[in-house]
């Protein structure tokens, strides 16, 4: 896992620039009927989607499963080619500018409600259209809201460049109109799962790559697979990455070109309906009825919206020496395989690589480190029995000293400098009103007080990935029996194992993390090294107490989740149930007296579980 | 060395003059071949003393001499593609050391028990300086290179002429009672770097010349076969044989200089193998002379199955084993009828899909090769002035059918060369169906001249290396095979990775970086891939060049594609034997070596 530049905080990033200024200031219908001229692939065969459909038919690969799949099943090729047809017009985008256009327009109006700025980076923009023209592109985006693919067509409209075809689950495709209108903006629909399918695999990794390989456009799909209801990074899905380098892999393109995507959003449009979900309210039905009624949420502010492009990663350099491609010298390229031990693990890494280049370049608003201290504020008061505010003063001060810490972290953080501090503390406060209000009057009523946490929580969650790596040494050396750097190391090599699904830690990056961790808490003089000891400077304690507090709620999640194994049978056959069910128990415990609410996240808890069953501590039983 | 596998440069250039000047070039051979073939050949370049590329007073570029069709000529596009192309300017020199100054070169070790038996048996020799230099090397860039700069690496102690099988048996049998290394030299073309001395040998070099054995011992018409001394270059055994009317059609592109026993040890590939076939399916006989003793078989028959075949230890042996001194060939009567020809195709996509096709049907003609389009314009920039008005208005008319009235992108399009044999109706028919297919891929049929020039392209392309090398250009080509399905990427990956390698190790101008599809077979094809560049800048240009060429070879072998398809192995591409014939091919190779070969006599360490 490509570890950072070694000072993190001589990181260098573009400047942003606000694209809606323009549109308060013009005709958004002008702009939606501008001249669109972008730079194409310099390689493109010109097609359309129809083309692309058969294209597609007439693959080697089609040919292929066709005649496998006719033989297992007896089924005439004719009948299954039909099938296979059917499958790709559910499938297919057909990418139309005019539906663009009237995206581009009604978008125009909504956002201009809805938020104050889109900023973007005019730099990454402009290696974007350099890396499209040279080699079939990838576009990454982070994925925290169903805005973001809208959004990133959007932008890519406003400044020219070729506009993507965009993987979208199936949940779309319920939405009367509305699933089709995205069809014509580029979308094309997945479903979530077909396990054996091979025809289905087929058609979905044959279009896929067709559409790469020929330039017909930039392929855009969410590594994270969902949108992440914690705003945490999620572990990153392997399938459709598999797809678009195994062009490259089997030489049939001579590099492909991925680009991560950071957005961050200064409020996510879904902040509550996800801490619901996470409570384990099932998520209401896509349906454009719900969307109408979602409308409401156009009369709130919700603040502005940072989109990062990225640098563009060739896939290329990021294969040399991991894989080697004359293993697809003996077989037919286009008989489908499954990945061998190198490429399946090239992959993974390369998945967790971009994944931790999203989380680089996501924009952090003050109000996240506010709600972080927020957070730990509210569990010590929950903890000594107290109910009582914070003085602004006070967490303004508290707010400046992790302002300046997450600086040396290398935290892309936006904190106007130009601004006192204790203005930048309270604008913020206005802005997200709605959920710290409710923190300090201490709701009595478990759901919505949860609901309130595990908002907050998701809040802190963005500033994860800049402590986390720190925040494992420091509960390494608290829970480690002596300072001998060994056994430090070994404790910090535990928690890293154990929260693997939790945090995105690259796989087999346990050394380098440890010295990234190692190097930041010695730069800010928290730590000291002797040649065996790792000692705790004076002023260390609070970096360390702060760093170890952040990952308590976890910690104890993984407690809980561990007790509860223990002390109950598993009888539950699906993981669902059982994460059903555990919550059940979790509310139970909190009664006797937990302090963290987070503990109730279902994502906290699958995370958990995951982990236990991983490392063996519990074990799937059917039946 | 096959610079391409091409037509006969001598029929095609020289046809004319034949009848005039043959007899006069053959005096030349015979008489300087002999010994001293630096008098004719150039000692630090390719080919001809008398014949390369020079830019004129007028910038204008000239080709010398007179034994080409080329010869004489003004080629006025050249210069304009040249500094295009390269970011070249004829205003930069580079110019090579003019004459080898003998302080350079080490003196022989000699071996001077060796030489003293040597002597007694009356077979020539020489330490000359001159001598060994000229068999130290083959046409590698960077062997080359060296030479221009006049440096010297280690060469052969000793050179040795044996006349015929006889000769070399003894000189064998006292390398092996001396303890000397023997490296056997033919025509001296090898791009493998497989004549390199290797610095690490400490013996006495003997370099074995076999170019006194240039005989064609008997001619079975019967059989159709002739049975011919190994050291005979092409264009002599052609002529010969041509003299009863016959011919073997074997004719890689090196068939001026290169010999029959350099072929056959390492097998060589002709252009016209769709009629004649590779070297592998010319053989019926051959003779090799080992340290254990001679190994040929016990008859002459077109086929046995009596175990692997021993004659595929001693094709593609590199001079690792022995020497190969007489070989039986097979010869057909000379053809009655040629005839070039051209088809345009929109792209390189489609021509390529067009040889698929005619592979697939298997009526390949002589040979069909297909040029990328930066090929194509190369081969343009190598027109000669043109003496009529006619025939530039017909050439601009021609331009504008193809580009504007067909809608041919001239940034896309590609040209496929074709070589027709036989008697003269079944060539028209075959042509005929030929074209048919091209036109089902949007291919226009170009005319013959075309045909011609591009032929001519892949025969002066030698010559023209030596012209960059003068103006800090250097380059190479190499080629590989590779099964019908990867044509297209292995082509466009290997060409940009050339690319993406020269920016990367600092090279100020793109390079050029162009392939051609050469041969077709049943399951594949075979690629030639030309790649040069302006070293202006570069403290250590052939480093950086041979850094490009390793890459693209690992490009090769990512995308399927063969280690070698004629050039062999030599010492350039050993590195990669392993991987292209695994752990037990490789046991095997060497067990032969020690058996054939325990003390390493044959020590030009090739292949393995």
């Amino acid at each position: 896992c490509g570890s950072l530049s070694k000072d993190p905080m001589l990181k260098k990033r573009d400047d942003f620039e606000d694209i809606l200024e323009e549109r308060r200031n013009s005709s958004d219908l002008k702009y939606a009927l501008r001249c669109y001229t972008p730079v194409l692939y310099k390689g493109v065969t010109p097609c359309t989607s129809s083309m692309l459909k058969s294209m597609v038919l007439q693959s080697d690969q089609l040919h292929y499963v066709i005649n496998q799949v006719s033989k297992e099943t007896g089924k005439a090729t004719d009948d299954i080619k039909e099938e296979a047809s059917a499958i790709l017009e559910e499938m297919a985008q057909c990418l139309q500018l005019s539906t663009v256009r009237f995206f581009a327009f009604t978008l125009s109006k909504a956002f201009k409600t809805l938020f104050r700025s889109i900023c973007v980076n005019e730099d990454g923009i402009q290696r974007l259209q350099q890396a499209i023209q040279e080699h079939p592109v990838v576009l990454l985006p982070s994925h925290r809201s169903y805005m973001d693919f809208l959004l990133m067509s959007y932008i890519l409209y406003t400044y020219d460049v070729a506009l993507p075809v965009i993987a979208a689950g199936m949940d779309f495709m319920g939405m009367k109109f509305v699933g089709e209108m995205l069809r014509m903006s580029g979308a094309f629909f997945i479903r979530r799962s077909f396990g054996g399918d091979k025809l289905y695999w087929a058609l979905f990794s044959e279009y896929v790559k067709t559409m790469l390989k020929n330039g017909f456009a930039p392929v855009e799909f969410f590594l994270e697979g969902t949108r992440s209801r914690t705003s945490k990074s999620l572990t990153p899905k392997l399938g459709l990455l598999n797809i678009v380098m195994d062009p490259f892999l089997k030489g049939e393109v001579f590099d492909v070109n991925v680009v991560p995507v950071s957005i961050s959003y200064e409020r996510v449009l879904e902040e509550t309906l996800y801490a619901r979900e996470l409570l384990g309210i099932p998520k209401p039905k896509e349906s454009t009825s719900g969307l109408f009624k979602a409308r409401k949420i156009l009369s709130e502010d919700y603040g502005s919206i940072h989109v990062y492009f990225g640098q563009p990663v060739s896939v290329r350099s990021l294969a040399q020496g991991k894989v080697n491609r004359c293993q697809f010298n003996l077989v037919p390229r286009h008989i489908p395989r499954r990945p061998s031990e190198d490429i399946a693990s090239f992959v993974n890494d390369s998945a967790y690589r971009l994944v931790r280049a999203q989380e680089e370049n996501m924009v952090l608003k003050p109000w996240v480190l506010v709600a972080s201290l927020l957070l730990q504020y509210h569990h010590q008061n929950q903890a000594a029995g107290q109910k009582r505010g914070i003085a602004l003063g006070e967490l303004t001060a508290q707010a400046v000293w992790l302002r300046d810490l997450s600086r040396q972290y290398g935290a892309f953080l936006h904190w106007p400098d130009h601004i006192p501090p204790s203005e930048v503390v309270s604008s913020s406060l206005t802005l997200h009103r709605g959920l710290y209000v409710y923190t300090l009057k201490q709701h009595k009523e478990l759901l919505s007080q949860a609901v309130i946490l595990l908002s907050c929580a998701s809040y802190r969650n963005q500033a994860l990935h800049v402590f986390v790596r720190p925040a494992l040494l420091a509960l390494a050396i608290h829970t480690a029996s002596s300072n001998q750097k060994q056994e430090v190391f070994n404790s910090f090599s535990f928690l890293r194992n154990m929260f693997s699904n939790e945090f995105i830690l690259c796989p087999g990056a346990t050394v380098q993390d440890f010295e990234e961790a190692c190097y930041l808490l010695v730069k800010t003089g928290a730590l000291q090294f002797t040649q065996q000891e790792v000692l705790v400077t004076e002023r260390g304690h609070r970096t360390l107490a702060f760093l170890s507090t952040m990952l308590d709620p976890f910690l104890q999640g993984y407690q809980v989740k561990e007790t509860l194994c223990n002390g109950c049978v598993m009888f539950c056959v699906q993981k669902g149930g059982c994460v059903h069910n555990s919550i059940q128990r979790s509310r139970e415990h909190l009664r006797i007296g937990l302090k963290y609410m987070e503990v109730l996240s279902s994502d906290l808890q699958k995370n958990s579980l995951a982990a236990l069953l991983r490392l063996g501590a519990v074990r799937k039983m059917k039946g | 060395m096959n610079y391409g596998s091409s037509v006969s440069g001598e029929r095609l250039f020289a046809e004319c003059k034949y009848s005039t000047q043959a007899l006069h070039i053959i005096l030349n051979l015979c008489q300087y071949l002999f010994f001293h073939r630096q008098e004719i050949l150039k000692w630090n370049g390719w080919g001809y003393s008398d014949t390369r590329f020079l830019f004129n007073k007028k910038g204008q570029a000239e080709f010398t001499g007179k034994r080409y069709r080329l010869s004489g000529m003004i080629i006025p596009a050249l210069q304009n593609w040249f500094e295009g192309t390269f970011g070249a300017s004829v205003q930069h020199k580079s110019p090579a050391m003019p004459i080898l100054t003998s302080s350079a070169v080490q003196p022989p070790t000699l071996n001077e028990a060796f030489v003293d038996e040597l002597k007694s048996t009356g077979i020539p020799c020489s330490h000359d300086a001159e001598d060994r230099v000229f068999r130290g090397h083959g046409h590698c860039l960077h062997e080359v290179f060296a030479l221009r700069e006049g440096k010297v690496g280690r060469v052969p102690d000793i050179v040795v002429w044996p006349n015929c099988h006889n000769d070399v048996v003894k000189i064998v049998e006292l390398a092996c009672k001396h303890n000397v290394c023997l490296i056997p030299y033919g025509g001296g073309t090898s791009v493998s770097s497989a004549l390199e001395c290797p610095p690490e040998e400490t013996r006495c070099i003997v370099s074995l010349d076999t170019s006194q054995m240039n005989r064609i011992l008997w001619i079975d018409e019967k059989n159709l076969t002739a049975h011919v001394e190994a050291g005979i270059v092409g264009q002599e055994l052609e002529r010969l044989l041509n003299e009863s009317g016959y011919c073997t059609g074997h004719e890689p592109d090196s068939m001026e200089f290169s010999s029959l026993g350099g072929w056959v040890a390492t097998r060589a590939s002709g252009m016209k193998k769709n009629i004649y076939g590779n070297i592998e399916d010319l053989v019926v006989h051959v003779k090799m002379v080992t340290p254990q003793g001679v190994i040929e078989k016990g008859c002459q028959c077109p086929r046995m199955s009596t175990g692997p075949d021993i004659h595929h230890f001693i094709m593609g042996s590199e001079g690792t084993l022995g020497v190969v001194t007489e070989v039986t060939m097979k010869i057909r009567p000379m053809p009655e009828y040629q005839k070039y020809g051209s088809v345009v195709f929109p792209n390189f996509e489609q021509g390529v899909a067009c040889l698929r096709e005619v592979a697939k049907q298997r009526c390949a003609p002589a040979s069909i090769r297909l040029m990328d389009n930066e090929q194509f314009k190369f081969g343009h920039a190598l027109k000669p002035q043109v003496s009529s008005i006619f025939t530039s208005f017909l050439d601009g008319l021609k331009k504008f059918y193809i580009t504007k009235f067909k809608g041919f992108d001239p940034d896309r399009l590609c040209v496929a060369t074709l070589l027709f044999e036989g008697d003269r109706e079944k060539v028209l028919q075959h042509e005929k169906q030929v074209y048919d297919i091209a036109a089902k891929f949007g291919g226009l049929a170009a005319g013959e001249d075309n045909g011609q020039r591009g032929y001519m392209l892949t025969f002066v392309i030698a010559y023209l290396r030596d012209l960059g090398m003068d103006y800090y250009v250097i380059g190479e080509s190499f080629e590989t095979s590779v099964p019908w399905d990867r044509v297209l990427d292995i082509c466009r990956n290997v060409k940009a990775r050339i690319i993406q390698e020269c920016k990367d190790k600092g090279v100020q101008f793109s390079p050029l970086s162009t392939c051609r599809v050469t041969q077709t077979y049943d399951a594949g094809a075979c690629v030639y891939f030309y790649f040069a560049f302006n070293y202006r800048g570069l403290s250590d240009p052939v480093h950086v060049y041979e850094q490009v060429e390793h890459a693209a070879r690992e490009e090769i072998l990512a995308n399927g594609g063969s280690l070698s398809h004629h050039h062999g192995v030599g010492k350039l591409r050993k590195e990669w034997m392993r991987e292209t014939i695994s752990d037990v091919g490789m046991g095997m190779l060497k067990s032969v070596k020690n058996y054939v070969d325990p003390k390493n006599i044959f020590g030009n360490r090739n292949l393995i």
